[in-house]
């Protein structure tokens, strides 16, 4: 067994263990794991090596990624390509962030409680909400713990979910909607991309626990809030928002949401293929005994000095157990300090401005590109930063003509079966140029 | 602070006191000094139909949270809504102005499986 300076367990530490436990190879550690499942895992065959030859060998694995340092990218369906302020990479790798990015021994780390709070606090600011958590993991699974919460304050189980959800987020719902018996029906969408309110039964809202919407949805479409609370009376009004969408449009609180969710991951967040993300959770502080997550709170010590701690944790299931609100026990510190410091480096000015750019831009491309024989704009609803494309050609064709002009075209919306025919989902931030924008439209017309 | 003789008691450490065949609940001398200051407590909704031991109430203190147990079945009557503003009245007065809720008992019988005010002592050391 070849012996590496940098792991501390040598041949004879693990031959010691193994016989303290009765066993003898390191393999038998592994034999609870089905042998169909383990076979899958094919050891990589590599030899040993050096630093050097490992960073060649890892660096060329890594330059088969599309990343957006050498695609102009047009793709958004929930995670987008906004500009990153070096400051943020510059604050959050110094090591007090870094390293200990979470506190569980809370009132120790005052300087990471201070931002936690002054990050609810912005939350709270943008989504015009009484009282938020120091954030959840992504907008998924913050959609579904909003669900659960709705469930314990009304103790109803049936939930309306628009059809123009994310696909992803609803697949949230569902896994955790079957863990707790909940029931999941869907509200369509009209020609204009938004939720078709006729729908709505007046025997379904009943029983209701509550109502799910998202704006701007998954089409890009930008949704009428206004009324929907009183339509409901007393079911939760759930909204999922994009956080930089609300840098111009009214925010969800001023139209009686009870729960707004979202995902921050515009605010300063790279893409990462996926991750990490960070979940957004604000309420009604009427609700906040239920509402899930680490919550920082501020207060005063003995000497009537400001401080700050973690409140309500009566709430959460280091302390409540089966009976906790949820069973998160931590937050995605380190993303929700990435949004901190972005949204008080742009503030609310530059968030306004940021919010406009988008909003011009993806209006300048989609006039640009349906004007083009074989494209139209897919609904007539209003949009933000993305639209969806009606294409006479394939979008898998499209979306290869402009790979090979280093373009990450879109997303083809096929596999989600929302619609019918040729659909093609095109997000447009503030990073993009005319001179982008232009050859798009060209490589468009020529595919 | 002596256990009121007229009392009943439970195991989970609730009191009934009995007036004009209605019951008034709370938690003992005992409980609060063992969950520490109190700083929300959670009433039921008056309607509510508890079954006798059936979790209807919970009590939060910095450090815990309680749930309390109906120690009769019935419905909730009335609740003791100063504790919405001063949850600490259980802390002071357990046995008292720190009541919880009032239940209309639907079976005096159940009474019999309560603990008198020694035999809760008893349970608790005393």
């Amino acid at each position: 067994m070849a012996v590496f300076e940098f792991i501390p367990n040598t041949p004879e530490d693990q031959r010691k263990m193994l016989a303290e436990i009765g066993l003898s190879d390191l393999e038998q550690l592994f034999a609870d794991i089905p042998a169909e499942v383990l076979k899958k895992f094919k050891p990589m065959g590599l030899a040993p090596m050096s630093e050097l030859e490992v960073s060649r060998l890892v660096g060329q694995m890594a330059a088969e990624n599309a990343h957006t340092q050498r695609y102009v990218s047009f793709l958004g369906g929930g995670i987008y390509d906004h500009y990153i302020p070096a400051i943020i990479g510059h604050l959050i790798s110094r090591g007090e962030f870094l390293t200990c990015y979470t506190p569980y021994q809370a009132e120790l780390s005052q300087g990471t409680l201070t931002w936690m709070f002054e990050f609810q606090t912005m939350v709270c600011e943008l989504t015009a909400m009484e009282v938020a958590n120091s954030s959840m993991y992504d907008g998924g699974s913050a959609l579904a713990e909003a669900m659960l919460m709705a469930k314990n304050v009304t103790g109803r189980r049936r939930f309306l979910v628009s059809k123009s959800l994310n696909p992803h987020y609803r697949q949230c719902l569902e896994t955790y909607a079957w863990g707790a018996g909940l029931e999941l029906r869907d509200v369509p969408f009209t020609e204009t991309g938004q939720l078709d309110r006729a729908a709505l039964q007046p025997d379904e809202i009943s029983e209701l626990a509550g109502l799910i919407v998202q704006t701007p949805n998954f089409f890009g479409v930008i949704e009428d809030l206004s009324g929907l609370k009183d339509l409901i009376k007393d079911a939760f009004l759930i909204v999922s928002v994009n956080p930089i969408s609300l840098g111009i449009l009214a925010p969800p609180g001023l139209f009686g949401a009870d729960i707004v969710v979202g995902e921050g991951q515009p605010l300063g967040i790279p893409q990462s293929f996926g991750g990490p993300l960070l979940g957004i959770f604000a309420t009604r502080m009427s609700y906040v005994r239920k509402m899930p997550g680490r919550m920082a709170g501020r207060t005063v010590d003995a000497d009537g000095r400001v401080g700050y701690v973690m409140a309500l944790q009566t709430r959460e299931q280091h302390i409540r157990r089966e009976k906790a609100t949820s069973n998160i026990c931590t937050n995605q510190a380190l993303m929700a300090l990435c949004a901190t410091i972005y949204m008080a480096t742009l503030g609310r000015r530059g968030l306004r401005k940021l919010a406009e750019l988008n909003l011009q831009k993806a209006h300048h491309l989609a006039e640009k590109i349906a004007a083009l024989p074989g494209f139209a704009l897919r609904f007539s609803g209003p949009f933000f930063n993305e639209f969806v494309l009606r294409t006479r050609k394939k979008p898998s064709r499209l979306l290869k003509a402009l790979r090979d002009e280093g373009f990450l075209g879109g997303l083809d919306l096929a596999p989600y079966e929302l619609l019918d025919g040729n659909n093609l989902l095109v997000a447009v931030t503030e990073k993009r140029t005319r001179d982008e924008m232009d050859r798009f439209v060209k490589i468009l017309k020529g595919a | 602070m002596p256990y009121p003789k007229e009392y009943r008691y439970t195991k989970e450490h609730e009191w009934v006191k009995l007036e004009n065949g209605k019951a008034r609940i709370g938690i003992t001398d005992h409980a609060q000094h063992q969950l520490g200051d109190i700083v929300y407590v959670e009433l039921p909704k008056i309607g509510t139909k508890v079954k006798q031991m059936q979790e209807f109430a919970t009590v939060e203190s910095v450090k815990a949270v309680s749930p309390i147990y109906a120690p009769l079945s019935g419905e909730v009557v009335d609740v003791n809504r100063e504790l919405e503003t001063k949850p600490e009245l259980i802390n002071q007065s357990p046995h008292e102005r720190g009541w919880i809720a009032i239940i209309a008992p639907s079976d005096l019988k159940e009474l019999d499986h309560l603990l008198t005010a020694e035999q809760y002592e008893q349970h608790i050391g005393a």
